[in-house]
C-alpha cells in the first residue's frame, strides 16, 4: 500500500509557474501572456527569466486569448495564465472559437480554483471552469493533486502535447506529496491507495483530502481506494471500468460544481458502459463564500472530516 | 505609378461575379458586406500583399485575418482569383463537405485560410498574434486585419486596439469596413460608433480614411502604413453595402441575403455597367 507524506505545504499555482520556466527553458518559442495579475497565477518566475517573452496585454482577457490564438499560428507556444473564473467564462468563445476551433495548441492556466481560494470570497473561486472548458470539442482538461504533480504536468502540457490545454490549480498552499520522478501521464489516473471496501476518485486538491480520510476510515476498518483522476479530459475510460467492474459505489471529490464537473463526466461515461451508483461530492449548485480557506472546505463538507461523512452515509 | 490599378479593378470585378455566382448558388449567405469588400481585396491580394499559391504556409508571406466572417465569400472568391483553388470550387460554399464553409474554417484546410473566424471581434487580436510573432522572429511579414463597422460595437475590439498601438506595431494594418449598415439598420441608430476617426487615433493608431471603392485611394492607404513606423495603421474605408449592384447598394436587407437564380442574371448584367 502506497503512503503520502506530505514534503511540506505548497501552492500548486507555484508548481505550475515552475513547470512553464522549466518549458521555457528547453524551448524558445514558449511565450507568456499576462492579464495584469502575473504573480498570483504563477507566472512571474517565468516573466522575470524571460521578459522579452512575455506579453502583458493588461486586463483584457479576451484579447489575452485571441493574441494567444495569432501567436500559436505563427509557431510560437502561447502561455496564458489568469483567474480560472475569467479564462473559462470571460474569455470562453475566445477560447471555443480562434483557439479550439483553430485547434490550437494553447496553454491556459486557471489559477484559484475551488473554494480554497478563501477570503476573495465567491467571485473568484472557480467552480463551474472545469463544466465550461470540458464541453470544447479537442480541449484537454489537467487537475493536478499538487505543486509537484502541477509542474510535471504543466511542462508536459507545453512541450509534449498538442492542441489546446487547460491546466487547472489553486491559490492556498497545500500539501506536496507526490513524487518527482512519478509516471505522470496526460489522461492517466493513478491509483493513489489500494482499497476494497470504498472508492473514491478524486481531483485536485481534493486527492489529499481524500487520502486523509482513507486514512482515518482505516483507523475504522473500512478500506478506501483513492485514485487521482488529475486528467478529467480525456477522461481514463479503461480505469474507470475497472473500477466499475470492482465497486458497487464510486464517490468522485472535486472542488468545483457537481454539475458538469469531475464527478459529471465519470458519471456519465459509466452510465453508458458500466452503470454503478456514482455519488459525487463537490459544491452542489451554490456559489462560496468569504472565509480562510480550511473553514470553507470544512463549511462545504470538501475536507477530510467532510468526504468521511459523505462516504459512510 | 498606378499601373496594377487596371489589373485590380478588372480582378473586383471578377470577385464580385463570383460572389453572385456562389451566393446564388448557396441559396443563402451575406452578399452586402461581401461585395462591398471587393475592391478592397482586390487590391491586397493583386497589389499589395505578399504570398505564394504554392506554399500558402510560407513563412514570410503577409497574412490576411478577416474577423467578419460572415464575408467569407469576398475571402474565397479572392483567394480562388488569386489562384489558391479552381474557381469552381466557389460554387461548393456552404454546401455539405465543402472546404468553403459558411463561415472561415481552418479545419476544412482551404488554402490561403488563416484563421477561422465567426465570432465577431476576434481577428484583430489574432493579427496582434501574429505581428508581435514577426516582432520577435524579426520577419518582415505584414499582417491586415478586415473589421467590420458594426463589428466595432464588440469590446474585445477596444482591448486589441489598446494593445496593437502599445506594441506599436507598425506591422499591423486594420481595415474598417464602413458601409454604416448592420443588421438592425444603421450602425448610428443601433449604437453611434461616431466619431470613429477620433476614436482610433486616441488609442493610439495612424488613421487614413478613404473611399473604400477607389483604387488608387486604397493603394495609396497601403502605401501609407507600410511607410508608418512606431504605430499600427488603422484604413477607415467608406464604402457602400453592396457596392457594385445598383439596385441593392444601401440596403440593409442585403446583409444576409442571396439573389434568387433571376436576380442573378440582373445582378451580373448591372456589373457590366
Amino acid at each position: 500500500m502506497n503512503t503520502y507524506i506530505n514534503k511540506g505545504n505548497k501552492a500548486t499555482k507555484t508548481g505550475f509557474g515552475e513547470g512553464v520556466l522549466e518549458a521555457a527553458k528547453k524551448n524558445k518559442n514558449v511565450v507568456g501572456i499576462g492579464a495584469d495579475i502575473t504573480a498570483s497565477v504563477g507566472m512571474n518566475f517565468f516573466a522575470d527569466a524571460y521578459p522579452e517573452r512575455f506579453f502583458s496585454l493588461g486586463i483584457a482577457e479576451q484579447n489575452c486569448v485571441a493574441v494567444a490564438a495569432g501567436m500559436a499560428l505563427s509557431n510560437k507556444i502561447p502561455v496564458f495564465s489568469t483567474y480560472g473564473v475569467f479564462a473559462a467564462h470571460r474569455a470562453c468563445d475566445q477560447i471555443r472559437i480562434s483557439v479550439c476551433y483553430n485547434n490550437l495548441h494553447v496553454v491556459i492556466g486557471g489559477a484559484h480554483a475551488g473554494v480554497s481560494v478563501g477570503p476573495d470570497g465567491a467571485t473568484h473561486q472557480a467552480l463551474e471552469d472545469i463544466a465550461t472548458m470540458r464541453v470544447l470539442p479537442r480541449m484537454t482538461v489537467i487537475s493536478p493533486c499538487d505543486a509537484t504533480q502541477a509542474k510535471i504536468a504543466t511542462e508536459k502540457a507545453i512541450l509534449e502535447h498538442d492542441g489546446p490545454v487547460y491546466v487547472r490549480f489553486g491559490r492556498e498552499p497545500v500539501a506536496d506529496f507526490t513524487d518527482e520522478n512519478q509516471n505522470f501521464v496526460i489522461g492517466k489516473g493513478q491509483i493513489m491507495r489500494e482499497g476494497s471496501d470504498i472508492c473514491v476518485i478524486a481531483t485536485g486538491h481534493e486527492v489529499w483530502e481524500s487520502l486523509e480520510a482513507a486514512r482515518h476510515l482505516e483507523k475504522e476498518g473500512k478500506s478506501v481506494m483513492v485514485v487521482n483522476m488529475h486528467t478529467i479530459k480525456p477522461l481514463d475510460e479503461e480505469l474507470l471500468l475497472d473500477l466499475a467492474k470492482r465497486f458497487s459505489t464510486i464517490y468522485t471529490v472535486e472542488e468545483h460544481q457537481i454539475i458538469g464537473g469531475l464527478g459529471s463526466a465519470v458519471a456519465e461515461f459509466l452510465s453508458e458502459h458500466h452503470p454503478v451508483r456514482v455519488i459525487r461530492i463537490g459544491m452542489n449548485d451554490i456559489f462560496g463564500e468569504s472565509g480562510k480557506a480550511e473553514e470553507l472546505m470544512h463549511r462545504f463538507k470538501l475536507d477530510a472530516e467532510g468526504i468521511c461523512s459523505s462516504v459512510c452515509r | 505609378m498606378y499601373s496594377n490599378i487596371n489589373l485590380t479593378k478588372q480582378k473586383a470585378h471578377n470577385i464580385r461575379e463570383t460572389i453572385l455566382r456562389s451566393l446564388t448558388e448557396a441559396g443563402s449567405g451575406h452578399l452586402g458586406g461581401s461585395i462591398d469588400l471587393a475592391d478592397i481585396f482586390s487590391v491586397l491580394y493583386f497589389n499589395e500583399m505578399r504570398y505564394d499559391i504554392n506554399n500558402p504556409s510560407w513563412e514570410d508571406r503577409d497574412r490576411l485575418i478577416l474577423s467578419i466572417g460572415h464575408t467569407a465569400p469576398v475571402l474565397y472568391a479572392s483567394l480562388a482569383e488569386a489562384g489558391f483553388f479552381p474557381k469552381d470550387e466557389c460554387m461548393t460554399l456552404r454546401k455539405i463537405g465543402s472546404r468553403l464553409q459558411g463561415h472561415p474554417s481552418k479545419d476544412s484546410e482551404l488554402p490561403g485560410v488563416e484563421t477561422s473566424a465567426g465570432s465577431l471581434g476576434q481577428g484583430l487580436g489574432i493579427a496582434i498574434g501574429m505581428a508581435l510573432s514577426a516582432k520577435m522572429d524579426e520577419k518582415n511579414y505584414r499582417t491586415y486585419c478586415v473589421m467590420g463597422d458594426g463589428e466595432l460595437q464588440e469590446g474585445s475590439v477596444w482591448e486589441a486596439a489598446m494593445a496593437a498601438s502599445n506594441y506599436r506595431l507598425d506591422n499591423l494594418c486594420a481595415i474598417i469596413d464602413r458601409n454604416r449598415l448592420q443588421i438592425d439598420g444603421s450602425t448610428e441608430n443601433v449604437m453611434a460608433l461616431e466619431p470613429l476617426d477620433e476614436k482610433w487615433t486616441s488609442f493610439g493608431w495612424n488613421v487614413v480614411e478613404i473611399d473604400g471603392h477607389d483604387h488608387n485611394d486604397i493603394v495609396d492607404a497601403f502605401d501609407v502604413a507600410r511607410a508608418t513606423k512606431g504605430q499600427p495603421t488603422l484604413i477607415l474605408a467608406n464604402t457602400i453595402m453592396g457596392k457594385g449592384v445598383k439596385s441593392i447598394e444601401n440596403d440593409n436587407k442585403w446583409h444576409g441575403k442571396v439573389p434568387t437564380k433571376e436576380q442573378l442574371i440582373d445582378f451580373l448584367n448591372e456589373l457590366e455597367k
